[in-house]
């Protein structure tokens, strides 16, 4: 049951990952992406991994939505609606990443993978946390906070009233 | 499953409620009745196959963001991370109203869709903190564990703040009532101006599965889950909710849809800021 699940996921991932360079609309292949992304996030649910795959899930919404607003401003053809395509520099393109994954692949076949020393953690979500934070854990919350109030002052500043009034006589 | 089932019925509850409240309790029914035998709106250069999954989607969404909220003990997928998931299932309605916005090629539509992902994030980090902080407060983001760490004092007591975020921030994720600006008048409907007949009714029908789903989950995160005196554990989370998602349907009926630019300054230099040093207080407080 979970080996078919994954499989299913992973033909799925790769398939969206592929439409991604097919379709021919900018939302599409927003949308293509996301759910190969989500995909991911469910291979990650199937190895018990929880917080990580609903993570996955929750931040790529998040931010393939954000990405649309920006990737349908930028683009060359911000319809959307009309044909595209996401093809550039194909030959180049394509020696990068057949290059790329012949390296993957072969690490996959040559590294010789360390047997599984102990057993997994009764909660994963508090082992994770232990080992990226752990004794940083102070550092991180100063960050966390610092980024944020960065966010809203970048918006602050970015918004056409924000630095010079707060009333709404003057717009 | 039975849970899911209970949600589906006071979400439809939910939308009689508010026909009462207008006096015609049954006129929902009759709008479901005659969008079903409705023909669909058809409009040039639709990207059909992206509309139907921005309008599907949505009640999707509330279906699974449902199954991981408990009633009493009793839930559908008892998961050591449910507080995420259904964070994570909200976020999922960003994606259904800019699809059903974009999908159908009409401008008004697509205006609708792109002010509900600018207004997105200005709701959703205060949600997030209100989330956070209960979660901080019961050190577990199991939603039937935040229940039971609320023996004696309900988080929506010790931590008003919060509480009142979440309603705020909940109602604003399935933009309703005062938030609904992307479907709202001053767009002749917005997402909702192209969808027409079952597609409609579906839309709809997920926006309530949504609030539902939002009102249930308030129950564990801030007032004490089942806890109650005589009636069993399930049938105290049950009218907890029923009270919860009765308050958002009066909301709406009372208050006026904000101006955009208002509910965004107040969205960020109010809830977000007020959020923060309510994690703060509790984070403080629990440590």
């Amino acid at each position: 049951m979970e080996a078919v699940a994954f499989w299913v996921l992973a033909v799925a991932a790769v398939g969206a990952g592929i439409a991604v360079f097919v379709v021919d609309s900018m939302a599409r292949a927003t949308f293509a992406l996301l759910a190969s992304f989500l995909c991911v996030g469910g291979e990650l649910l199937l190895i018990d991994l929880h917080y990580l795959g609903v993570l996955i899930v929750l931040m790529m919404i998040m931010e393939m939505l954000v990405m649309a607003v920006f990737m349908v401003m930028y683009m060359m053809n911000p319809a959307g609606l009309m044909p595209m395509t996401m093809l550039h520099n194909r030959r180049g393109a394509l020696a990068v990443s057949g290059a790329a994954f012949a390296a993957l692949a072969a690490g996959v076949f040559t590294v010789p993978w360390p047997r599984r020393a102990g057993r997994p953690p009764r909660d994963p979500t508090v082992a994770l946390g232990e080992a990226i934070m752990g004794p940083k854990m102070l550092v991180m919350m100063v960050i966390g906070v610092a980024i944020l109030a960065t966010m809203i002052a970048t918006v602050v500043l970015a918004a056409h009233r924000g630095r010079y009034d707060g009333g709404d006589g003057t717009r | 499953m039975v849970e899911v089932l209970v949600l589906g019925v006071l979400a439809v509850a939910a939308a009689s409620f508010g026909g009462a409240l207008a006096g015609r309790p049954a006129e929902p029914f009759r709008e479901a009745a005659r969008l079903l035998t409705t023909q669909r709106r058809v409009t040039a250069r639709a990207d059909v196959l992206l509309a139907r999954i921005g309008v599907v989607s949505l009640p999707v969404a509330a279906a699974l963001a449902a199954l991981v909220v408990p009633f009493g003990d009793r839930v559908a997928v008892g998961t050591r991370v449910g507080v995420v998931w259904f964070n994570a299932m909200e976020v999922v309605a960003w994606g259904s109203v800019w699809l059903a916005g974009w999908g159908v090629n009409s401008a008004f539509g697509l205006v609708g869709g792109y002010r509900f992902l600018v207004q997105g994030l200005a709701y959703e980090l205060p949600h997030m903190f209100a989330l956070v902080t209960a979660s901080l407060a019961a050190h577990s983001l199991d939603l039937r564990a935040i229940g039971h760490a609320q023996e004696g004092l309900w988080f929506a007591v010790w931590m008003p703040v919060a509480f009142a975020v979440y309603l705020v921030s909940a109602a604003a994720m399935a933009f309703w009532g005062p938030f609904d600006h992307p479907v709202g008048d001053d767009l002749a409907g917005g997402v909702l101006l192209e969808l027409s007949g079952p597609d409609r009714l579906v839309f709809l029908a997920g926006r309530y599965g949504l609030l539902a789903a939002a009102s249930a989950v308030a129950v564990p995160l801030f007032l004490g889950g089942g806890a109650g005196p005589l009636l069993p554990a399930w049938l105290w989370s049950l009218l907890k909710t029923c009270a919860v998602l009765a308050l958002l349907v009066w909301t709406r009926r009372r208050l006026p849809v904000l101006r955009m630019d208002r509910a965004m300054t107040v969205a960020w230099t109010v809830l977000i800021p007020a959020s923060v040093l309510q994690a703060l207080v509790v984070a403080i407080v629990v440590v």
